[in-house]
């Protein structure tokens, strides 16, 4: 594999994929340490309708009204499964089905009421994304990484999820010990002064930012595979929560690579002639990855007293 | 035009998709109910994507062996093969590694789901026009409904419902107190696995109405949604299958009386919209009634405290106690009492103070725990109980008698 062929076709596609498979795993250690692992699930079904929502409200495909109304889908899908698990006393998780599903379904309604058939905005372009699509025309091979004219030709989808992972970092090195406190021991936390609410609240936000943010580049089912997959492998692995961070950055940095390379070189390997979707490959990749670590990882069992069935 | 789709006239497509909607909704509605009692609801969103890949490889098999590709009894096997597949995985992750059931389920989820995206892509590069309606299954589509189709899933959901009529019983026990349906000797995890494969087949027949995304709302928002209603378990089962057939069948209905409305989204927002009036609406579990009672609570306190400041002769300056007062006639707007507000007043400091006596009594224990402030004593105790107690209370003092 050369230069000329790699920079262009196959350099972004794989870091926006590794971004954004980092940028949803930091938050997604916490999440599936607080049993809220499935808030991905939910964030990612509903950002289809933000998505519709800002569209007909703007009238145009532009990233940044696309993402407030995602976000604001998510906040709000939040926001909505805590109030009607409060007012109906409803357990958390039949409530969260309540809500993603019926936003989901109003998303797929407005979709096809309104006229998107111009427009590049589809259910499958959602949930699949296109992350082969984001190529660097301008790069003629590695020279040009040094080039500052080709280097404005990046696909743009680059830059916004580098600031995304920058700002997931940043949020995860700034609150990381009110974060560990409050994930372990809510009560212990709270009596030290840490306002764990807001920080549960500022948690979901932050995923919803990776999410949409990573959404938008590489469809949903890569930020469900890698808010859950790379973290819960990582868990499987250590005792520590440093260590199962560094795991979990590890594990989606290498789902996101080989499925990459997997999706795009695997058919040929194989006698076939075309690619196979690279975001439903990575997803694939880190589920082979989490049975190794459920098969054979050191710390797979739980220690102590037996859970019951 | 909604009329006419309601009362299935509009042609034999829709009232096709109208029955099957229907029979859908009741089968999803039971079922879920046991789901959501024992407090697994999710779990059925696992199933439900771990359905993609058993779809798209029974299609690529069919098509290795000639066959057209899209019938649909072996895509429904498929998807069947391989929600079990993934449900086995979802099992064997909760109980043999230390991961918790949310994180098994988001896992299953995703990995499958993603697994069938590559095999979608797999397939479109096959061969060319032959997948089309592959798509079809991720939100269901109607349009194309065959007899045959019909049949499929009005036979799905009979089996389905007699099924569940037959482990109804142990089902609700597993779902209410695992511990003691297995100390009663039920093989609890094989009830479980019975209750899951019943969510599997719903999730399998309804593939081809609503679709892989949306069925999981079909078997969550019907049984919450019943939940509000009653207290017992028989009952929400029933009402769980009334609730999801009446949002397959009007669902059905509204989306033939127009163009551009999705069949599974908008069933889905039926359910929904009787969701959000239970919520609101429902006696006792609902909102609007909980607001109601606290008004009612709150009138209450008011009147008692009112009038026990009244029989003190202490100023009232709280606007809703006089507000209360006045309108029941027991004081005037100034806040003196009235003819009828001193002779309740007076009742309500007699009442408090034989409460005190009996709070200090050790033989009244029982009728004291009953104490809350609004309580009449005479509801609690005999009147002979009371005379004995008005005897222990001393009389005025300082005033000859």
């Amino acid at each position: 594999m050369n230069g000329e062929e790699f920079v262009p076709l196959s350099l972004t596609p794989l870091l926006i994929g590794v971004f954004a498979a980092v940028a949803c795993a930091l938050p997604g250690n916490f999440l599936v340490l607080r049993r809220q692992a499935l808030i991905g699930d939910a964030i990612s079904h509903v950002v289809l309708p933000g998505i519709v929502v800002a569209f007909l409200a703007t009238g145009m495909i532009a990233a940044w009204p696309m993402m407030l109304g995602a976000a604001g889908a998510a906040v709000l899908a939040v926001m909505l499964i805590e109030a009607i698990r409060r007012l109906g006393r409803i357990e958390p998780g039949a409530a969260m089905g309540v809500v993603f599903t019926s936003m989901f379904a109003a998303g797929v309604l407005l979709l096809e009421q309104s006229d998107t058939s111009s427009v590049h905005l589809d259910v499958e372009h959602a949930l699949f994304g296109n992350l082969e699509s984001l190529i660097w025309l301008d790069a003629i091979g590695w020279s040009s990484l040094l080039d500052v004219e080709a280097l404005r030709g990046l696909p743009v989808e680059l830059f916004r999820i580098a600031i995304t992972l920058m700002v997931v970092v940043v949020f995860t090195v700034i609150f990381w010990r009110p974060l560990k406190l409050s994930t372990f021991d809510e009560g212990f936390a709270q009596t030290l002064g840490i306002r764990t609410g807001v920080l549960g609240m500022a948690l979901v936000i932050v995923a919803a930012i990776a999410a949409v943010a990573a959404f938008d580049a590489v469809g949903s089912i890569i930020v469900i595979a890698m808010f859950i997959c790379p973290p819960a492998a990582a868990r499987l692995m250590t005792n520590r929560l440093e260590h199962q961070i560094g795991w979990s950055v590890i594990f989606a940095v290498a789902s996101a690579i080989l499925g990459y390379v997997l999706a795009g070189y695997g058919p040929l390997w194989l006698g076939g002639r075309d690619a196979v979707s690279a975001a439903g490959m990575i997803a694939t990749v880190s589920g082979v990855i989490l049975a190794m670590t459920a098969l054979f990882g050191p710390c797979r069992t739980r220690s102590g007293a037996p859970q019951q069935g | 035009m909604i009329a006419d789709a309601l009362l299935l006239q509009l042609g034999y497509n829709a009232t096709l998709v109208a029955i099957g909607a229907t029979l859908l909704g009741i089968a999803a509605g039971v079922t879920g109910t046991f789901l959501f009692l024992r407090k697994r609801a999710l779990v059925s969103d696992a199933i439900s994507h771990a359905t993609l890949p058993g779809v798209c490889l029974a299609f690529i098999i069919m098509v290795a062996l000639g066959g057209d590709g899209r019938n649909l009894v072996g895509l429904l096997a498929g998807s069947a093969i391989s929600a079990s597949i993934g449900l086995l995985c979802l099992g064997w992750l909760t109980r043999h590694t230390r991961l918790a059931e949310d994180a098994a389920i988001g896992a299953v989820l995703s990995v499958f789901f993603g697994l069938g995206i590559v095999l979608l892509t797999v397939i479109q590069t096959m061969g060319s026009g032959r997948q089309a309606g592959l798509e079809g299954f991720l939100l269901g589509s109607t349009a194309g409904m065959l007899w045959a189709d019909a049949m499929v899933i009005a036979v799905g959901g009979a089996v389905t419902l007699v099924l569940i009529l037959l482990l109804r019983r142990p089902m609700t026990l597993v779902a209410f107190d695992p511990e003691y349906a297995a100390a009663r000797g039920l093989p609890v995890d094989r009830i479980d696995l019975a209750m899951m494969g019943l969510v599997m087949a719903v999730t399998v027949v309804g593939l081809k109405i609503v679709g892989l995304i949306l069925i999981v709302a079909l078997l969550i928002i019907p049984p919450v949604t019943a939940r509000f209603w009653t207290e017992r378990s028989d009952r929400v089962v029933l009402l769980g299958g009334v609730f999801g057939g009446v949002s397959g069948y009007i669902g059905a209905a509204l989306s033939a009386s127009a163009p551009n409305l999705p069949t599974g989204p908008i069933i889905v927002l039926v359910g929904f919209t009787l969701f959000a009036a239970s919520l609101l609406l429902a006696p006792n579990r609902g909102v609007l009634a909980a607001i109601l009672r606290h008004l009612r609570f709150q009138r209450l306190v008011h009147l008692r405290q009112g009038l026990l400041a009244l029989a003190q002769g202490q100023p009232i300056y709280e606007p809703l106690t006089l507000r209360l007062l006045r309108r029941a006639g027991l004081a005037r707007a100034d806040g003196v009492a009235t003819e009828t507000g001193r002779a309740r007043a007076a009742k309500a400091l007699r009442d408090e103070k034989r409460w005190q006596v009996v709070r200090a009594d050790q033989t009244h224990e029982a009728a004291a725990a009953l104490y809350d402030g609004l309580r009449d004593i005479e509801t609690v105790l005999t009147r002979d109980q009371i005379a004995e107690i008005d005897s222990r209370i001393p009389g005025p003092q300082g005033v000859p008698a």
